[in-house]
């Protein structure tokens, strides 16, 4: 029986030969993830569950990102509880200010995921590691906690939708624009339950940043996980960063998908998600005459290096619009050194941006860039839902690096080419 | 789940209800999770904390629970008193975190679509059987996988867990 490459990595995990979707199994995990916001439920739950350590200290991750550098008092005291866990079991894969960033752009990028592996993580945009072949998913910090104590968890096994896209990519056209398109093609439930499957020319000329982009707003089409089979491009990125072995999967020629979509992407312009929600995806040409207070770029979504570069070139030699706020938020250590290096912040402060240390921060208005009652921003994040950035009646426009950077110069939402 | 029968008033809202609308990040770092429950619903219904009460049952349309992972969003509805989420459709992250947590819920089209705020409704939980004690309307709720009803035999996931590594 053909399968896809969802399936035959969730067969292994489950140590059968074969699934198919529907069947509800019992799968081995080879990471949990909990963050400073979800730890604390985990570390409750956990103590409750009767056990006295941990399946395995090596394969947990606890990343603080969200509220850290801690942003109050409350935020202090939840970090204090997921360090005190981690110190407590051995958590070996323990990350903290200073030497941590925002936990998906962190695990792939410290080798932490592999191709073919299966993860669970306490947080809804765990699906990115789909982005380097890898299953992975959200779940509760009760879940977590569970699969924490067993080193196993419970899933169903999803029907896969296939997305093939065509085509050549424009210029300044990137793998948020190709997930905001298709959240916009098939709607925030048009993936519920489901695995999403990225294919095509099209993927395979994107980056393994790009693939992550994409795969990290499965989430945001109701998907249960988001996957691009893995190729060179893939295993380029990969091997200096695991140093343990993992193995390849590819969806069979003649594997069964619930629905196949193919679009071809040439042509296709910036796009934009309008508040609020992340489906409202249109044109950055039909966007209109959008004013802005404050561009964001940044977040698990966009806060990756080629991120920072892409908003850098377009900013570079540029100002900021007087109205508007520029807060650049590099998503972990490492890339906040390689941007530094690459004299990337001289770009963004000469510009008149702030730069800040990684933080998970506004993209849930947490802090580092709450909007005002009847703000508007244009941000590289995940999610334009009421009040995510702050004051419910604010409003956050999604958009690509090129874009945010482009609006940030313009004071209103255009496209690259309008600056430059 | 203890309880076999909940009863209650029905707070009706629309399709795709984000758990930042059930409980905005801006709360997530509050310990104490009754001080956190003052703020369920607010950005969407201001008034639900104080207007909600013991039994009541909150019903939605498609994909319900939608967005971030955050456990708090079952919980609070839980900690404020509300006894069942009937929607025609659930987030799944949402749907796995009330059934860990043991926040009953059911998917039925049609109770959703008979539903109007106010309504009494009685929900036998074990059965998925939906009254709407106002419209006098009898509805069949989705059944469970059996995997799903053994979570909510065992009291949830944390007594699961417990019952398979046989802690007292």
């Amino acid at each position: 029986m053909p399968r896809t490459i969802t399936e035959k990595i969730l067969a292994a995990h489950a140590g059968r030969d074969a699934v198919k979707p529907g069947d509800i199994i019992t799968v081995k995990v080879d990471l949990v993830l909990v963050n400073d916001i979800t730890g604390l439920i985990a570390d409750r739950e956990f103590r409750k569950m009767g056990v006295t350590k941990v399946f395995d200290p090596t394969k947990i991750a606890i990343v603080l990102d969200h509220f850290v550098p801690a942003k109050d008092m409350a935020s202090a005291e939840q970090s204090r509880i997921s360090r005190r866990f981690a110190q407590e079991f051995g958590i070996v894969n323990f990350y903290d200010v200073g030497r941590a960033g925002i936990e998906h752009a962190l695990l792939p990028e410290q080798g932490l995921v592999a191709p073919g592996e299966l993860i669970i993580g306490a947080d809804s945009h765990t699906v990115t590691y789909g982005g380097i072949g890898a299953f992975s998913t959200g779940v509760g910090g009760t879940d977590a906690a569970a699969a924490m104590a067993l080193g196993e968890t419970w899933l169903r096994v999803p029907e896969t939708l296939k997305f093939v896209f065509q085509g050549k990519l424009g210029k300044w056209i990137t793998g948020k624009d190709l997930v905001l398109y298709t959240i916009g093609q098939i709607g925030v439930e048009g993936a519920r339950y489901k695995a999403m499957e990225f294919t095509g020319e099209a993927i395979q000329d994107l980056s393994v940043e790009g693939r992550l982009t994409m795969c990290n707003m499965a989430i945001e089409a109701g998907g249960k996980s988001g996957i691009v089979p893995p190729d060179e491009k893939t295993l380029e990125y990969v091997r200096p960063r695991v140093r343990r072995e993992f193995k390849v999967y590819q969806s069979d020629p003649d594997a069964r998908y619930e629905q196949v979509f193919e679009w071809d992407v040439t042509g296709l312009e910036p796009q934009v998600s309008l508040p609020h929600l992340p489906s409202n995806a249109v044109p950055v040409s039909k966007v209109g005459d959008v004013k802005i207070d404050q561009s964001v770029i940044g977040s698990c979504t966009n806060g990756r290096i080629e991120d920072l570069r892409v908003a850098a070139a377009i900013l570079k030699g540029q100002r900021v619009h007087p109205d508007v706020r520029l807060i650049v938020i590099p998503a972990t250590q490492d890339v906040y050194k390689q941007a530094m290096h690459e004299g990337l912040f001289d770009v963004f402060v000469d510009a008149g941006g702030a730069v800040s240390a990684p933080t998970c921060g506004p993209c849930l208005g947490g802090y580092m860039g709450i909007l005002a009652a009847g703000e508007r921003a244009i941000s590289t994040t995940n999610r334009n839902f009421v009040g995510r950035m702050g004051d419910r009646s604010s409003e956050v426009y999604l958009a690509s690096p090129a874009v945010a950077a482009a609006s940030a110069i313009a004071g209103r939402i255009v496209g690259p080419e309008e600056v430059l | 789940m203890a309880e076999m029968q909940v009863h209650g008033r029905v707070f009706r809202y629309g399709k795709d209800v984000n758990t930042d609308l059930i409980i905005p990040a801006r709360y997530l770092n509050i310990i104490d999770v009754k001080e956190q429950a003052t703020h369920t619903m607010e950005d969407l219904d201001p008034e639900f904390p104080r207007k909600v009460r013991p039994g009541d049952i909150v019903v939605a349309e498609e994909n319900y629970g939608c967005g971030s992972s955050r456990e708090e969003a079952p919980l609070m509805l839980k900690t404020c008193g509300v006894s069942a989420v009937v929607a025609k459709s659930f987030a799944r992250i949402f749907f796995r975190n009330a059934i860990n947590i043991g926040l009953p819920v059911f998917e039925s089209a049609a109770a959703v679509d008979a539903a109007q705020a106010g309504d009494e409704l009685e929900i036998d939980t074990a059965s998925g059987l939906i009254r709407n004690l106002t419209k006098g309307q009898t509805y069949q709720a989705a059944p469970l996988p059996e995997f799903i009803q053994g979570i909510i035999r065992a009291g949830g996931l944390v007594e699961y867990v417990r019952a398979r590594v046989g802690a007292k």
